[in-house]
């Protein structure tokens, strides 16, 4: 039984700009079912980033209510803000945000390490967190040893790890070939099918259209989408 | 948690390993320089005031030069000395220069000392043979005597002197002990015995003053329990000699070799705190080079930092990882330091010729000077990392 687990109303945000201010979501309601996958479709400068960060808890409302399953998200601190995250949101970005340096596995591990998570349970969940992203056989490679398309699959797996209530994505194929992004996309259907909820930005229609459902952006105002 | 951030920062300080040496390379100095200096300075006047001790710190010396009246001290005076609280004994000090010999062989430029029992508990100088004079030598009829091997080579060359008669100043006296000529370190008499004499030779101080044709004595050392109490019966000596000599000023001196020891454990402080103080501003120097590598680390990084903000890093944890790589920083370039600086202060005391002794204080406070300077000049760039919003920080390119 999906349950609405995203609610946004009339979530307004200005930004002060020297002595002007200027209101870049103005008014937006959303609300987002459990198992769901949403495209948010808008051109730059329409207010979709500034959405996602809401929505990602990077970023608060100048006004409006946001309730993520049913409780209120009114948190300022950032402390707080950051246990938000770490509970409710898996991120995966256009350019991946791999820590260069560690292995595959290591970053998996990055959010379980602030969720305070032993080093053994870590190893565990990572591991079989890769191999289910299919990379079971690359754990400790470093990102640079990776195709792109790969390096995508190591941050959706760590977009997962903390088993959040949302996957955040932004332009999640943005930064690949057309042949690797179909697969990324295989796998956000994968998941979806498996109940996860998907949230996924972009400005590239025929991507936004391979979700079940599409809203549109524009200009801080959003608009449903009849697919 | 802890060790994941030092796994990091290790990490990221090993990926830099240039930056990083050149930046610890300021702590290092600074650290080696506290340590070798404390080091040095402690080894050399630790060993420096041993030997003035051993020349009698635990005593004042009187030299009362008397006035018209009164040329010197008397025994009654004496006496009011020993009662003094922390007086552990008094010892009058006779000297006078006459001859020395036995039948056939005349010495005649001989130092004659007489002292009394106390002075020989205090001295801790054993003979090479017989025995100390004790109070029973001292009732003034006794005329026993202890030699110098100067006077033993010349006087007795091939025979055991211990029990020999030998003749001071026309006067008869039996030889029970011999000392070592090298033996008296005492800086005072050392100051009395004229430096060409053929030899020392101490008797009873009552034959001795008889011997010197004077009722008084002009050299009194007085024997403290407690050091560190030397001021007040320094106070205490210049009342009752005050008393003895009737208020006359200039009717004695007093060298206390405690008070100077005193002097020198202050300057010693006050050395090795002005040069700690000196080599910490190489400390300083190296904490804002630390500083400044923080800062520069946490702008290079700014997106890493968002994007751990991003996976749900609190700001105190982003704090804490910036406060640890500053820390380990800063600490590797204090155990560095640690070992360079006992290295060279090993080698300057080994220069030098004093004995080397490692300063637990300074290892201390070579290591607390790291951490402090890690966490003083570590907390304002992890402040900074900590308060970047993680939006901001991870548009950066």
């Amino acid at each position: 039984m999906p349950e609405e687990i995203l609610t946004m109303k009339n979530i307004v945000k200005e930004y002060e700009m020297g002595n002007e201010v200027s209101t870049i979501l103005k008014g937006v309601n959303l609300s987002v079912q459990s198992g769901e996958f949403l495209s948010i479709l808008g051109p730059s400068g329409s207010g979709k980033s500034t959405l996602m960060n809401i929505i990602g808890f990077l970023d608060v409302p100048t006004s409006g209510e946001y309730l993520l399953s049913g409780r209120k998200m009114s948190g300022q601190e950032e402390k707080l803000l950051a246990q938000i995250r770490r509970k409710e949101i898996g991120f995966i970005f256009q350019s991946f945000y791999l820590l260069s340096r560690q292995s595959a596995l290591k970053n998996v591990e990055l959010p379980l390490i602030y969720a305070g998570v032993d080093k053994k349970l870590r190893h565990e969940k990572a591991a079989e967190m890769l191999k289910k992203v299919g990379l079971g056989e690359k754990m400790n490679h470093l990102p640079r040893q990776l195709s792109g398309g790969q390096q995508q699959r190591v941050a959706i797996a760590r977009a997962l790890i903390n088993d959040p209530t949302i996957l955040l994505a932004d332009e999640p194929t943005g930064a690949l070939d057309q042949k690797t992004g179909h697969q990324v996309m295989e796998l956000f259907h994968q998941l979806n099918q498996e109940g996860r909820t998907i949230i996924m930005i972009t400005h590239d229609v025929n991507l936004a259209k391979q979700a079940k459902r599409v809203v549109r952006i524009l200009d801080g105002n959003i608009s449903e989408e009849v697919v | 948690m802890i060790r994941e951030n030092f796994m990091m920062a290790l990490d990221n300080i090993i990926n830099n390993k240039m930056r990083s040496f050149l930046t610890s390379l300021g702590i290092v100095i600074g650290v080696a320089s506290v340590i070798a200096l404390i080091t040095i300075v402690q080894s050399v006047t630790g060993e420096m005031m041993s030997q003035f001790e051993s020349m009698g710190a635990d005593k004042i010396t009187v030299m009362a030069t008397g006035n018209a009246l009164k040329s010197g001290l008397s025994t009654s005076d004496l006496q009011e000395l020993e009662e003094i609280p922390n007086v552990s004994g008094v010892s009058p000090s006779v000297s006078i220069t006459g001859s020395a010999g036995k039948r056939g062989t005349l010495l005649d430029e001989v130092s004659i000392m007489g002292k009394n029992e106390t002075y020989f508990q205090k001295d801790t100088t054993e003979l090479i043979m017989g025995r100390k004079l004790t109070a029973l030598d001292m009732d003034g009829h006794t005329y026993t005597c202890i030699i110098d091997q100067d006077i033993v080579k010349t006087i007795f060359p091939n025979e055991n002197p211990i029990g020999q008669r030998i003749v001071v100043n026309g006067q008869g006296y039996e030889v029970v002990g011999v000392r070592d000529t090298e033996s008296n370190s005492d800086v005072m008499s050392g100051i009395n015995s004229s430096p060409s004499s053929d030899g020392t030779i101490i008797i009873p101080y009552k034959n001795a003053l008889s011997l010197s044709g004077s009722s008084t004595y002009s050299n009194v050392d007085i024997y403290l329990e407690n050091t560190d109490l030397s001021d007040e019966t320094n106070t205490e000596v210049e009342a009752v000699l005050d008393a003895a000599f009737n208020y006359k000023d200039d009717s004695y001196k007093i060298v206390d070799l405690g008070s100077i020891l005193d002097t020198m454990n202050s300057m010693q402080n006050l050395l090795t705190t002005l040069l700690t103080g000196i080599a910490s501003i190489a400390l300083v120097v190296g904490g804002i080079g630390i500083m400044n590598m923080m800062l520069v680390s946490v702008t290079e990084r700014t997106r890493e930092i968002g994007l751990r903000k991003a996976l749900g890093a609190e700001p105190a944890q982003i704090q804490t990882l910036f406060i640890i790589e500053a820390l380990s920083l800063s600490l590797i370039g204090g155990i560095i330091g640690i070992a360079l600086g006992l290295t060279i202060s090993m080698v300057a005391i080994l220069l030098i010729g004093t004995t080397f002794s490692i300063s637990w204080g300074a290892i201390g406070l070579g290591i607390g000077f790291s951490v402090a300077v890690g966490l003083v000049f570590g907390w304002t760039p992890a402040k900074k990392a900590s308060g970047l919003k993680p939006i901001d920080a991870l548009r950066t390119d």
